[in-house]
C-alpha cells in the first residue's frame, strides 16, 4: 500500500498569524434525517459527539460532527481509522435513510493560529469574525476569495479550515498573503 | 450589497455567497400542456419595479435553495422563506403590505 500524503506536506507560513497545513484528517460526509433517533445514535457511535446545533461543531471523545446543512454532517475521525469507522457507521445506519462516504482524500486542512488569526481569515471570507459574532465551536461554510471552504474556531483561538484538495495550494497561498506581516489591518485588536 | 438571511442555516449571507435562481413560484408546464402554456412557462417572466419574489441558493454555504421577497428598486428585503412552498407565507405578505400597501405581483396582492 502506498503512503498517503497530504496536499502540501505540512507547509507553513508565519506572519500576523501562523498558517499551517494540518496534514491528513479523516472526514466522512453523512447525509440523512437529523430528526431520526437512529441517525443521531449512529453519529454518536463513531464520533462520541451529539448532533451539532445549526452552525456549530460538536466535539466528541472519538471525533467531531459539524453542521453542514439541514441534512448533512461532516464527521471528523482519525485518518488511519476512517475506513473502519465508515464501516461501523454504515452498520449503525442500517434501516436509516442515509448516505455516508469517505471524503478524506478530497480535502486539504489548514490551521490558523496566533493573534492575527481572526483578521487573516476575515480578509478573505465574507463573514463577521469579531469575537462577539464568531465564537469557539462556531462552524461556517462560506468562501475564501474564489473558492468554497469551511472553518471553525476552537477554544484556543485557532481556526481549522477545510477546502477541496484540488485548491489546497491556492488556499495556502491566499491565507499566507492574508497573514503577511505588512498586511496587518488590526481590525480585531482588543 | 444585497444581504439575505438564509432560512435554513440562519446566516446573513451577502451576495457573493449566494446564487440567483430567477423568478419564484413558477408552475412547470411540461408534457400534456398546450403550446401557449409551455411558451409562457419557458419565456414569460415578471420584471417589476418594486415588489418581487425570487429564488436564491446559498451556494457558498449550506447549499440550499430558498425564496426571497424584496424590492427591485430599493433593494429592501421584506423577508426570506423556505423553498418548500408554492406561494409566499402570510407573514411575508404582511411584511410587504406594511411597507408597500396595495402591492401586487402576478395574481398575488
Ligand atoms: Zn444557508
Amino acid at each position: 500500500m502506498s503512503d498517503p500524503v497530504s496536499a502540501l506536506n505540512g507547509a507553513r507560513f508565519d506572519g500576523i498569524a501562523s498558517v499551517e497545513e494540518a496534514g491528513l484528517c479523516g472526514m466522512i460526509t453523512l447525509r440523512g434525517d437529523f430528526a431520526s433517533a437512529g441517525f443521531a445514535a449512529a453519529v454518536n457511535s463513531i464520533t462520541g459527539a451529539a448532533l451539532p446545533e445549526v452552525g456549530r461543531i460538536a466535539e466528541g471523545t472519538e471525533g467531531a460532527a459539524a453542521w453542514m446543512s439541514t441534512d448533512e454532517l461532516l464527521l471528523m475521525v482519525p485518518y488511519a481509522e476512517v475506513e473502519a469507522r465508515l464501516a461501523a457507521l454504515n452498520e449503525a445506519l442500517k434501516g436509516e435513510h442515509a448516505l455516508a462516504v469517505n471524503a478524506s482524500d478530497a480535502r486539504a486542512v489548514f490551521r490558523i493560529s496566533g493573534d492575527g488569526a481572526r483578521e487573516t481569515l476575515a480578509k478573505v471570507a465574507p463573514v463577521d469574525l469579531s469575537a462577539e459574532a464568531f465564537q469557539p465551536g462556531d462552524f461556517r461554510r462560506s468562501r475564501m476569495a474564489q473558492v468554497a471552504g469551511a472553518f471553525w474556531l476552537n477554544g484556543e483561538g485557532t481556526f481549522t479550515v477545510v477546502c477541496f484538495r484540488s485548491v489546497g495550494e491556492y488556499v495556502f497561498k491566499l491565507l499566507s498573503a492574508s497573514a503577511h506581516p505588512q498586511s496587518a489591518v488590526g481590525i480585531y485588536k482588543a | 450589497m444585497l444581504i439575505l438571511e438564509c432560512p435554513y442555516c440562519g446566516v446573513k449571507a451577502e451576495e457573493t455567497e449566494l446564487h440567483a435562481g430567477g423568478e419564484a413560484h413558477l408552475k412547470r408546464f411540461g408534457p400534456g400542456s398546450t403550446d401557449g402554456e409551455f411558451h409562457d412557462y419557458l419565456f414569460m417572466r415578471e420584471n417589476p419595479k418594486g415588489v418581487h419574489f425570487e429564488r436564491w441558493r446559498h451556494a457558498n454555504g449550506c447549499g440550499k435553495w430558498f425564496h426571497a421577497a424584496r424590492c427591485t428598486m430599493t433593494l429592501e428585503v421584506f423577508g426570506t422563506y423556505s423553498a418548500q412552498t408554492f406561494e409566499p407565507p402570510q407573514e411575508i405578505r404582511d411584511a410587504i403590505t406594511a411597507k408597500r400597501p396595495g402591492w401586487t405581483w402576478r395574481d398575488l396582492k
